[in-house]
């Protein structure tokens, strides 16, 4: 049957001589031992304070952000989003220019790292090549992660911004109608920012939607090759939808993780408050603006600093909303496959 | 588990290390341009006084001065010294210390070009975005002779907060009232075109790569990148190019108001000086409320303003002048 | 329930190799088959950019590897030789701690959100609350945790890293964690209560052992990007020239050093900071390794 232990507990009371009742709900009246039940009472109240110790950190992180942000909130209100000037100096801050910054990295990094994520998950949970080259390629997308963000811009600037100089070139001059092309070619852009992020979240995607397709049933797979599909037809029709929410959960982390990357982005995007559509000019991300700018902030800086953080913490509500109406989406498809 | 594993190592570890009961320990926070030179006097000095362990982290200047403030380190270190404002919320009272200094140097990336002259007209038209090509005649009137691509300028600046900006914007604002307008001074500011990278050797590393680029960056990042860097015209109408000797010239031209040891030689008149040169200060308690931890700093400092200026040229700095080192050697006997 | 994947095809024959009976089928196993070229070709080309980065890494910080690295301090601008042992030292202990708060914190709530009870109200809000939390810049754990820990105790310290890396993991712990327990078949903890186990028994000694390797996946990202990160580590523990004596103090970290020496202009200690790059990843690497030893065919 389905993973998932939607009902919790036992449908039916069980008792046996001498043992133990398992009641459907901790704390429900039952003449069972007094001992048994404080001790599933005890791990049930350990794993209730726990989340509620984890709402509270979590929500404390978000006030600790609102706090400082509000002078800021007061003074340039929802301006903020729309303005396109920052300008630290005089005290005039807009964002807009990094949260199309963040939108346009984030999306083309989550373009490119999903679709290679999953096939790679694809490819480790299937039995295409023998089990000891799955191990290797298992192995080496791991090390990818084990690489700290700073390395990543370090490379990024020794090896991917020479190759984004040399054929960034090619991309303007063909695809130079769309606004996303347009422009002379920067090494440190917006693409080659986007390029490494993809590179960083592609562990994050592979790993976890291994994790979910290996926990599809063999029962299910073995039902749709009885019923003649063919290998891929299976993965499309079956595997992934039973593993869609493991994959959307995948996705959400890898989302947060490409939004707020600070090191990595801040060395090779090129940092510039104008607002610039094309992915070949430099651009700036809400991360990367925090990154360079918290250590010498003061005052109404600061203020706008969080009040950047803040504006990110929302945008992560936004996909997360998106990315769940697609799951939902999903499930009602697929639902009869369950 | 691997938790338990972790944690016996770490205490295996810290057993390991040594055990440094009775020293006393000092910690400073600030400004990353004299960075590398603190951590050169602390390893010095801990060599003759093993008793003190002293530990100093870049976190910036405006970090700096705020952990300063709130008495988290024992000093702090800022290349803009400190404003009015920020001395007064100090409790324990400020004293200024001008530690080291060090030059702004407009590094560029020409291929071909190793002498460029930039006059005045030309540097700040270059960073207001005014003038925009290699072959602008405000650059090739000063550059007779040398043949300048008609490739456009990249100019490129700091993305980070940093007094490296302060020192080179506040220049320029003295020099040009239209970049004071325009843009004006500050640790951060928007400059109106180019791309940024953050930190110096972020500057570096963008002028290295972009052919065509102009940053600004401090001496010492460029002479260790080799990075060819330009001859700048100062007040007096000559061009200078940044060494040791120039600098200082800039130095000794300061003036300190009679209370506190903070002045910014802005625009030197001199005839051999680099127009771009600066202090950086550290920021001492007037009064420590540790008597100890007091003496150490002050001894530590003393070290710094006599035995440690001999380190600067060797790690890109200016050695301090030495009416300076004077004045700064009285203001440290102000402390308690 | 194998956790393995049996591919099992029609009976008698190999996925892949079915005969085409007409054209409509001879079109399905041919999208069959470049389905498959092309997922095996993507997983090989991910092993450029990797390659280039291990080489890059390699070339560089192969040169100062030696024992020395591993038992000396850092070395001052201008100076040669030293190591960095108070590095290592310090992003052990730090990571330790990290993991020590939000690996209870996470695994524990994701028991809670979906064993005992998924559909109320705080399951609901730890469900958003972490989601909402994937995307804070790592920045903003360092700040949080300096108001909280670093200004109430007066100094920057090992156990405010900890806590601002803590912060950083926990929203990974916790949804990998959910989504390994969501992973368990849901008859394993029937046939478990059939045989007359409690709930707490079932879930500690059946669900989750089972969903044991996907929790500890979660760990091990949590892990790697918690020693790798920089600014919350930068804020909240600072950096120490010398060896580790206390929680209480500011401490030394891999990624600091790697921060600090390779925005020098100096080429020594920019090549540590390529060597201090190479024992991260290589520390990283060897975590999860053991992890996967350790963890993964726990035969019951």
């Amino acid at each position: 049957m389905e993973g998932g232990p939607a009902t919790a507990g036992p449908p039916f009371k069980v008792r046996k001589q001498g043992q133990q009742q398992m009641p459907e709900q901790p704390g429900s009246t039952g003449h069972s031992m007094r001992r048994v039940r404080r001790k599933l009472d005890l791990f049930h109240v350990i794993t209730w304070l726990m989340s509620v110790a984890a709402v509270v950190t979590l929500l404390w992180i978000v006030v600790s952000i609102i706090i400082p942000a509000w002078p800021a909130i007061q003074k340039t209100g929802f301006g903020f989003f729309m303005n396109t000037a920052w300008d630290a100096n005089r005290d005039r801050y807009g964002a807009f220019p990094f949260l199309v910054g963040t939108a346009l990295t984030s999306l083309i990094a989550l373009c490119i790292a999903l679709p290679l994520g999953v096939f790679i998950a694809l490819f480790l949970s299937e039995n295409f090549l023998p089990l000891a080259i799955r191990q290797t390629i298992r192995f080496v997308v791991e090390l990818l992660a084990a690489i700290p963000s700073v390395v990543y811009g370090l490379w990024g600037i020794a090896v991917l911004i020479p190759i984004v100089q040399r054929f960034g070139g090619l991309l303007s001059d063909r695809l130079g109608f769309i606004p996303l092309f347009q422009g002379p070619v920067f090494g440190n852009s917006t693409l080659t920012a986007s390029l490494v992020l993809a590179l960083m979240v592609l562990p994050t995607i592979t790993a976890i939607s291994r994790s979910a397709l290996v926990a599809v049933p063999g029962t299910l797979r073995e039902g749709s090759y009885a019923v003649g599909a063919t290998r891929w037809e299976t993965i499309f029709r079956v595997l992934l939808p039973t593993a869609a929410p493991g994959i959307v959960a995948a996705t959400i982390l890898a989302f947060g993780r490409a939004m707020g990357e600070t090191m990595a982005v801040a060395m090779l995007i090129g940092n510039s408050p104008r607002l610039s559509w094309s992915l070949l000019s430099p651009g700036g991300t809400l991360a990367g603006l925090l990154a360079n700018q918290f250590g010498e902030a003061k005052g109404l800086q600061i203020s706008a600093l969080m009040y950047a953080a803040l504006a990110l913490v929302l945008l992560t509500l936004v996909v997360n909303m998106i990315g769940e109406a697609v799951l939902r989406h999903a499930q009602k498809v697929t639902a009869g496959v369950r | 588990m691997k938790i338990s594993l972790l944690l016996g190592s770490a205490a295996t570890l810290l057993a390991a290390g040594t055990a440094f009961a009775a020293g006393i320990q000092l910690q400073g926070a600030g400004a990353t341009f004299p960075a590398p030179m603190y951590q050169r006097w602390i390893a010095e000095y801990t060599k003759s006084n093993p008793n003190v362990q002293i530990n100093y982290q870049a976190v910036g200047s405006g970090a700096g001065i705020k952990q300063f403030t709130q008495n988290l380190v024992a000093f702090g270190a800022s290349d803009a010294a400190m404003t009015d404002n920020e001395i007064a919320a100090v409790k324990q009272g400020v004293v200024l210390i001008p530690a080291t200094a060090g030059s702004v140097v407009l590094a560029y990336n020409l291929p071909g070009v190793t002498d460029l002259k930039l006059s005045r007209e030309a540097y700040s038209g270059i960073f207001l975005g005014k003038t925009k090509k290699w072959s602008d005649p405000a650059i090739a009137k000063t550059n007779p002779g040398v043949k300048l691509p008609d490739t456009a300028i990249t100019v490129c600046s700091r993305s980070d907060g940093s007094g490296t900006t302060f020192v080179f914007t506040k220049h320029l604002s003295t020099i040009s009232p239209e970049f004071k307008d325009k843009v004006g001074e500050g640790t951060s500011v928007t400059w109106p075109t180019g791309v940024a990278g953050k930190g110096n050797d972020g500057v570096t590393a963008l002028v290295k790569q972009s052919p065509g680029a102009i940053g600004y960056v401090e001496y010492g990042y460029a002479k260790n990148n080799k990075l060819a860097f330009a001859s700048l015209e100062n007040k007096s109408g000559q061009f200078v190019t940044a060494t040791t000797a120039s600098g200082a010239e800039t130095l000794a031209t300061t003036k300190f108001p009679p209370d506190i040891l903070r002045a910014w030689p802005s625009d030197p008149e001199v005839k051999d000086a680099y127009p771009i040169a600066t202090f950086t200060w550290l920021l001492l308690d007037k009064k420590y409320e540790n008597k100890d931890q007091g003496e150490a700093v002050r001894k530590f400092v003393e070290f710094g303003l006599n035995d440690g200026q001999k380190f600067a040229e060797e790690l890109g700095y200016i050695p301090l002048p030495k009416e300076i080192v004077e004045k700064g050697l009285e203001a440290l006997k102000t402390i308690q | 329930m194998s956790t393995t994947v049996s591919p099992i095809a029609p009976a008698g024959v190999a996925p892949g190799t079915l005969k085409a009976q007409d054209s409509r089928s001879r079109l399905r196993i041919l999208r069959d088959n470049f389905w498959t070229s092309l997922c095996i070709g993507l997983s090989f080309l991910t092993l450029i950019p990797l390659f280039s980065i291990v080489w890059l890494v390699l070339q560089n910080g192969l040169r100062l590897l030696s024992p020395a690295i591993f038992t000396q301090l850092p070395p001052a601008p201008g100076l040669t030789g030293g190591g960095f042992g108070n590095a290592i030292q310090g992003t052990l202990v730090m990571v330790a701690i990290a993991l020590a708060i939000s690996t209870p914190l996470g695994v524990l709530s994701a028991i809670y959100i979906c064993e005992y009870e998924p559909a109320s109200r705080l399951a609901n809000s730890v469900r958003f609350v972490a989601k909402l939390l994937t995307g804070i810049p790592s920045i903003i754990c360092g700040v949080f945790a300096f108001s909280v820990v670093v200004l109430t105790t007066g100094t920057a310290s090992a156990i405010a890293g900890g806590v601002a890396l803590a912060v950083l993991t926990l929203p990974t712990i916790l949804l990998t964690s959910e989504q390994a327990l969501l992973g368990v078949p849901k008859a394993l903890r029937e046939a478990s209560y059939g045989l007359g186990a409690t709930r707490f028994q079932t879930i500690f000694r059946v669900v989750l052992p089972e969903a044991l390797p996907a929790i500890m996946t979660g760990i091990m990202l949590a892990v790697a990007r918690g020693a790798g990160e920089t600014a919350p580590v930068l804020f909240t523990a600072a950096f120490s020239q010398y060896w580790m004596r206390n929680l209480i103090e500011p401490t030394a970290s891999l990624s600091v050093l790697i921060f600090n020496f390779s925005t020098l202009p100096y080429d020594y200690q920019i090549q540590m900071a390529w060597t201090a790059s190479l024992v991260l990843m290589a520390l990283v690497t060897a975590t999860n390794v053991a992890s996967q030893v350790v963890f993964s065919k726990r035969k019951r």
